[in-house]
């Protein structure tokens, strides 16, 4: 079982990439809830999701201890890191966060920036890319996913699968 | 087959599917999306969605259509719904049915746009005045919420009673894998031979709520008793979660009851015999069920909710008449906060058990 944490400020993707992992789960035939946050924190503020992967039915949507965390201001990490499971993960934008976070053992620092290059908007599916490895979802029904969530904006899927794979074959090589 | 459906949104399309063809409703978060969805999706299968410029407005005109014989529901959230208590309560009086949607959020007043059950009372007492009942249901999961949805309806026309479906802003907001249940077409449903839906060959039927005469009026109420009455025999659902042998029993519902069910396997691991016994029909409520718990293995009751001592009250008549008189006490975050599984773990491990939710 996963229980994922994705936090950020609005705009960020934040609950784009935690509905991702809740798609990516259904393909997997696993049960998920996707429990966003809602109301003013997410016009500007910071938003946050919690997403269950489980192979059992999902007791509760509400996680008292997340093992993977994706914190994408440090807001979120000030918030949501004194929460994380022993063992559990954390990933930050390597760009972003300081350093006081990213040299902390079970953090892992993704470098965004070089892994999406000139197309900003596709860091939360790169960083999507990432968590997907570390969840044990196979890479297809992730893709799959990304291509579902793109279906009525096609212009912007090959730049996003570029940014999916990139994630993806860096977490590999980084042995997650 | 199975999609990721949001809660608001899954409501929505079980009631079309359940042949509900006209919505009237007035916006308030945290239930927007099941307007917004009703918006387009009514036109497509020839159905009619107003927006109302007031909930008084949409629930009386839930009153005219469904006094017409349409299936038709409105929606709204805890400020908004308790602005629908009159129309409702005349709905109830003319014994018309029709399905109330309420996604629950923090009160009193206007108070906040978070997840909250502080309209247990209202749902489950009657809420606007004179002497009446609604069938309320507390869905835990989106597919729960689309299949109690869709059941709603086939009940409502049963008794021509208003039912309820008492969800919360969580429950609205969250996406689950879900099913909706197939769709009937509501031109082949049974005519309802008391609606005033006009084309009667000059009989006239009457929808209405006034009895001027005591004795008539003391009759009416007779037969809301009788069909109340006949709910409770009869509509009684609840789920039992580990409970067979379990020493404390938490007792809650909704989505409360799925983080009390991560609560109890934790609690469960540890060697605690915890179970969660969670009503699913909040009017009628299970009090034998509950009793018949309190006259086993458990000693301890916690009623844990989003409300300052609400669900507790029911628990408390569940377990009146139980012979070992088992403890009962309340475990509740309010205000639009919600307690994780492990608060629930401590509080029980703790062992004391709180007369009130402040203590």
């Amino acid at each position: 079982m996963n229980q994922i944490v994705v936090s950020g400020f609005g705009g960020q993707g934040v609950l784009s990439l935690g509905l991702l992992l809740s798609y990516t789960a259904m393909k997997e035939n696993r049960n998920t809830s996707f429990l966003p946050s809602y109301g003013p924190e997410m016009r500007g503020g910071t938003a946050n999701c919690s997403v269950v992967i489980s192979e059992k039915e999902v007791a509760s949507p509400v996680i008292s201890r997340p093992d993977i965390l994706v914190a994408f201001n440090e807001p979120s990490l000030a918030r949501f890191l004194p929460a994380v499971a022993e063992g559990g993960r954390v990933f930050v934008d390597a760009d972003t966060t300081d350093e006081r976070y990213t040299s902390l053992a079970n953090v892992t620092a993704v470098p965004l920036g070089r892994l999406c290059g000139a197309y900003h908007k596709g860091q939360n599916i790169a960083m999507f890319g990432a968590v997907l490895l570390c969840t044990g979802m196979r890479y297809e029904s992730g893709e799959e996913a990304v291509r579902q969530t793109f279906a009525r904006k096609p212009q912007f899927l090959e730049d996003n699968l570029r940014c999916l794979q990139a994630g993806y074959a860096w977490a590999q090589k980084a042995g997650l | 087959m199975k999609k990721l459906w949001k809660g608001n949104e899954a409501v929505a399309e079980a009631a079309i599917a359940a042949g509900c063809r006209c919505f009237f409703g007035y916006p308030i978060t945290p239930q927007n999306e099941i307007p917004e969805y009703m918006s387009w999706r009514l036109k497509e299968v020839g159905g009619h969605f107003v927006q109302a410029e007031s909930e008084v407005s949409a629930i009386n005109m839930v009153y005219g259509a469904a006094g017409a014989g349409a299936r038709a529901m409105t929606s709204s959230s805890s400020p908004g719904v308790s602005l629908k208590q009159e129309g409702i309560s005349y709905i109830a009086g003319a014994e018309v049915p029709c399905v109330v949607m309420n996604m629950m959020r923090a009160g009193p007043g206007l108070g906040g746009i978070q997840p909250g059950q502080s309209d247990y009372f209202q749902a489950t007492k009657g809420g606007g005045h004179g002497d009446y009942r609604l069938l309320v249901y507390a869905p835990a999961s989106v597919q729960e919420a689309a299949d109690l949805t869709y059941k709603a309806f086939f009940r409502a026309d049963y008794y021509r009673n208003p039912v309820m479906i008492l969800g919360d802003g969580m429950l609205g907001q969250m996406m689950e894998p879900a099913e909706i249940p197939a769709a009937i077409d509501p031109a082949a449903l049974p005519a309802k031979p008391w609606a005033a839906g006009g084309r009667n060959g000059g009989v006239q039927r009457v929808i209405n709520s006034i009895f001027m005469n005591p004795d008539t009026l003391e009759e009416h109420n007779r037969e809301l008793t009788r069909k109340y009455e006949d709910m409770a025999k009869n509509e009684v659902l609840f789920e039992h979660y580990r409970t067979q042998d379990a020493q404390v029993v938490l007792v809650a519902y909704g989505i409360v009851a799925r983080i009390c069910k991560a609560a109890v396997d934790a609690l469960r691991a540890e060697g605690i015999k915890a179970g969660l016994f969670r009503p699913i029909t909040l009017f009628p409520f299970a009090y034998g069920e509950l009793a018949k718990l309190g006259n086993g293995a458990a000693q301890k009751f916690v009623s844990v909710e989003l409300s300052c001592g609400q669900l507790i009250e029911d628990v408390k008549l569940g377990l009146y008449d139980c012979e070992k008189r088992p403890q009962v006490g309340i475990f509740a975050r309010v205000g639009g906060n919600v307690m994780k599984p492990e608060d629930v773990v401590a509080y029980v491990k703790e062992g004391r058990l709180s007369a009130s939710w402040i203590k």
